[in-house]
């Protein structure tokens, strides 16, 4: 502890080398924070899907519908604690390339399954009551600032209305939050309200969601449900939320393995840079550190200072760095509303701590054992 | 003439001692080479891509959709639209056949080869006899062209690659239907190379369709005539529909991704090259402390600051040359060409396209790296020519 002044001293020896790589180091991290971020958001939340719920959609793909008939049988099947429908609007807000998910659904036994969802009672309330309720996300409804009581028009893409047109109205009645991680820019409306009202395809919807009661039996209830469905003419293939959304993501392709591998070739670079920073700083100083050693410090006392400095200014700069990453994606969205979730969890803070730590580490070792093993009589003749 | 002699002599004097700095040079370079790397490679994915979904359309191709259909998946033409806008001006006819074919595009569940266990959609389309004809560019490499009226298949060359179990001769089952691969065809690298073939009706009744199709595609007689035929088409009572030519709709179609991407590789890019400045503004620094003394010489023998100036400036570029031209040799040999699919959000199918490592994208990749040299030399190069001559000197 008393030689903190002394560590202090030697990282401000040159303070321009000092500054500059403090600001690769703050560089790397924001780097680090922001694209944790972009790979959480092509992964679609992938880490709060429940393994509690099972999807079911049609085995030939996801586009092909299945009957609502099947609820029923769903509901009866022991071990399933609720069940419900899902469909795909594919509608789009003034102009196509306002792109956003709208959701139909049953409310209640929706909101029953998806907690994460949170809906003031009231509004609740006033969507049971509304045929043309539609309640939407937080995200979504800043982007298009829709408050409560809007009336918000809609084009359809695939679901002809019955009256002709293309255009579907909606009512917001409620906003939805979501803590971290939650899409909070999807469209929910009631499916009673498009089945009565659309041209054609009556009874006709996109997926089921099937909470069961108890998760370690969710394999083996996917296997019951689609052999249930067998040799009908809609067979199921039901898999975990988890697994649904796995799924998905891994069609865009690896987003995961390319960040990633920005992300080693960015420590990877950067990390040489402090060490080459650290391991000059230190063969400048080996008089110095000679004479401290001739005064009585003893070899793991220098290693442990020489460490300490790297520690410091790997922590400060990379600290700062992830800091204002944390800051700049709490600010929100970038895009605009485009990227579903944005959010840099706790847990990739802490990561991102952890190799901060293992960088300094690695970029200190090499010059504090020099420094340790060095011997008092050739450093001193060497000047 | 004199300046320009001293300039390049200590220029060359400089870049002599660079051997002697290794390390810190190594580092400066290995960072202005990652940059690029991350640059191009990114970037080629963008370019290929928009590659891939450009070279997919032809102007003398007309698309009709129904009106306010996004995409061919959302769209929907009953079997009486299709024969009727068959009828229509300008289309290209082979004796007396129309060339125009109705489609329908659906997806069909398929793993992908690198994700075996989790299905992916890829997209089918459903052709009349005459797609073939239609489509020119397009020409079996392998095994033969479907029978129509049969449930047998062709497979696009993208598909085939990235997909599992496409190999001619296989079968692949698909709810209560099996599927019969026949054929493995090329598109000239369009996306139609990420697609499976399947006759229309058979197509129809395999997905419930009735008869009814999604989109049709007809052949004009040349560019000039998708005026007549987009008038005739849209002006029809009878019809409810809008008419893209080919190579637009897919141009629109690739725009929301490769934006995305290619902004996410500039800002990407960008932060990542503020990095590697102030990593080459470190590494000159040092170049210049451990040369000072001989700076200081130089200019006491009577060098110009301009030359002391331009020659420190020279070694930074020199090395950010040699990072950059490191890093688009590493991107072009690691990724060009490297094959994958993704998904395209507005029909939610697969797209099968190469990375494409192209000459502008590598003169980009230096180009940066040149302007990162350039400023990480700046404020080194004049602390070198603001040396305090004797001071320098008496420096051990």
């Amino acid at each position: 502890m008393k030689f903190l002044p002394l560590v202090w001293k030697n990282i401000w020896r040159k303070k321009t080398r000092t500054i500059f790589t403090l600001m690769i180091l703050f560089i790397a991290f924001f780097l680090y924070g922001v694209l944790m971020a972009i790979r959480m958001a092509f992964t679609f939340g992938v880490d709060i899907a429940g393994i509690d719920r099972l999807v079911l959609i049609n085995k030939i793909s996801l586009i092909m519908p299945l009957p609502i008939s099947y609820l029923p049988r769903l509901q009866a099947t022991p071990g399933v604690e609720i069940a419900t429908h899902n469909s795909w609007f594919g509608g789009y807000y003034q102009d196509p390339s306002n792109f956003f998910a709208q959701i139909v659904v049953e409310p209640e036994p929706f909101m029953t399954i998806y907690q994460e969802y949170e809906l003031p009672p009231e509004q609740m309330q006033a969507w049971r009551n509304d045929r043309q309720g539609a309640v939407v996300g937080r995200g979504l409804a800043e982007r298009f600032e829709w408050s409560i009581g809007d009336r918000v028009p809609l084009i359809a893409t695939i679901w002809q209305p019955k009256g002709g047109g293309q255009t579907w109205e909606f009512n917001i009645v409620g906003i939805y939050d979501g803590g971290e991680g939650v899409d909070t820019t999807q469209f929910f409306f009631r499916y009673d309200y498009l089945d009565e009202n659309r041209a054609g395809g009556q009874g006709a919807i996109g997926w089921f969601v099937v909470k069961v009661a108890d998760p370690s039996q969710s394999q083996a209830m996917a296997a019951g449900f689609d052999e249930m469905f067998a040799n009908s003419s809609a067979e199921t293939k039901t898999t975990t939320e988890k697994g649904f959304v796995e799924g998905f993501a891994k069609q865009m392709g690896d987003i995961g393995a390319i960040v990633i591998a920005i992300l080693t070739a960015v420590l990877f670079m950067f990390g040489l840079n402090v060490a080459n920073t650290m391991a000059q700083s230190v063969r400048e100083r080996t008089n110095e550190l000679a004479v401290l050693k001739t005064v009585g410090f003893s070899g793991p006392t220098i290693l442990l200072l020489v460490m300490a400095e790297s520690l410091f200014v790997t922590l400060l700069g990379g600290g700062l760095g992830l800091l204002v990453s944390w800051m700049f994606v709490q600010a929100g969205d970038p895009t605009g509303g485009m990227l579903p979730i944005w959010a840099l969890p706790a847990r990739h803070v802490v990561l991102g701590v952890a190799l901060l730590v293992l960088l300094a580490l690695a970029a200190g070792w090499m010059p504090a054992w020099g420094a340790m093993r060095l011997r008092i009589t050739d450093a001193l003749r060497r000047a | 003439m004199r300046w320009l002699r001293q300039t390049l002599a200590v220029t060359l004097l400089n870049l002599r001692t660079v051997p002697g700095r290794l390390g810190s040079s190594a580092v400066a370079i290995v960072g202005i080479a990652g940059v690029v790397v991350v640059f191009v490679s990114v970037l080629s994915i963008a370019a290929g891509f928009t590659a891939a979904m450009q070279q997919s359309g032809s102007p003398d191709r007309a698309l009709v959709m129904r009106t306010g259909a996004d995409s061919e998946m959302t769209s929907g033409l009953g079997g009486p639209d299709v024969d009727l806008i068959k009828q229509a001006p300008g289309i290209a006819r082979e004796g007396q056949m129309p060339l125009a074919s109705g489609e329908l595009y659906v997806i069909i569940d398929l793993p992908k080869k690198s994700t075996p266990e989790s299905g992916s959609n890829v997209p089918m389309r459903g052709i009349e006899p005459l797609g073939m004809r239609v489509r020119d560019e397009v020409s079996l490499i392998e095994g033969r062209m479907l029978q129509f009226g049969t449930n047998e298949v062709v497979v696009g060359r993208g598909a085939h690659a990235q997909f599992v179990n496409l190999d001619v001769g296989t079968e692949v089952r698909s709810g209560q239907n099996t599927w019969r691969v026949v054929g493995i065809f090329e598109a000239e690298g369009g996306v139609a190379e990420s697609e499976i073939w399947a006759d229309a009706r058979t197509l129809q009744s395999v997905y419930a369709r009735g008869n009814s199709y999604q989109s049709a595609l007809v052949r004009l007689e040349s560019t000039q005539a998708f005026d007549a035929f987009k008038d005739w088409v849209t002006t029809n009572p009878q019809l409810n529909v809008m008419v893209r030519r080919e190579n637009e709709y897919y141009a629109a179609q690739s725009r929301a991704l490769s934006t995305l991407i290619r902004g996410l590789g500039f800002a990407i890019a960008f932060l990542m090259g503020i990095g590697a400045v102030f990593g080459a503004i470190l590494t000159m620094y040092t170049a210049v402390a451990t040369r000072a003394r001989e700076i200081a010489t130089l200019r006491a023998l009577g060098f110009n600051t301009g030359s002391v100036l331009v020659s420190v400036l020279g070694e930074s570029i020199a090395l950010a040359a040699i990072g950059g031209a490191i890093g688009g040799i590493a991107a072009y040999l690691g990724f060009n060409g490297y094959q994958t699919s993704t998904m395209n959000f507005q029909t939610f199918s697969q797209v099968a396209f190469a990375f494409r490592v192209t000459p502008a994208l590598l003169i980009m990749g230096i180009v940066y790296a040149l302007m990162m040299g350039l400023v990480g030399g700046l404020l080194p190069a004049i602390r070198a020519a603001r040396l305090p001559i004797p001071s320098a000197l008496r420096e051990l």
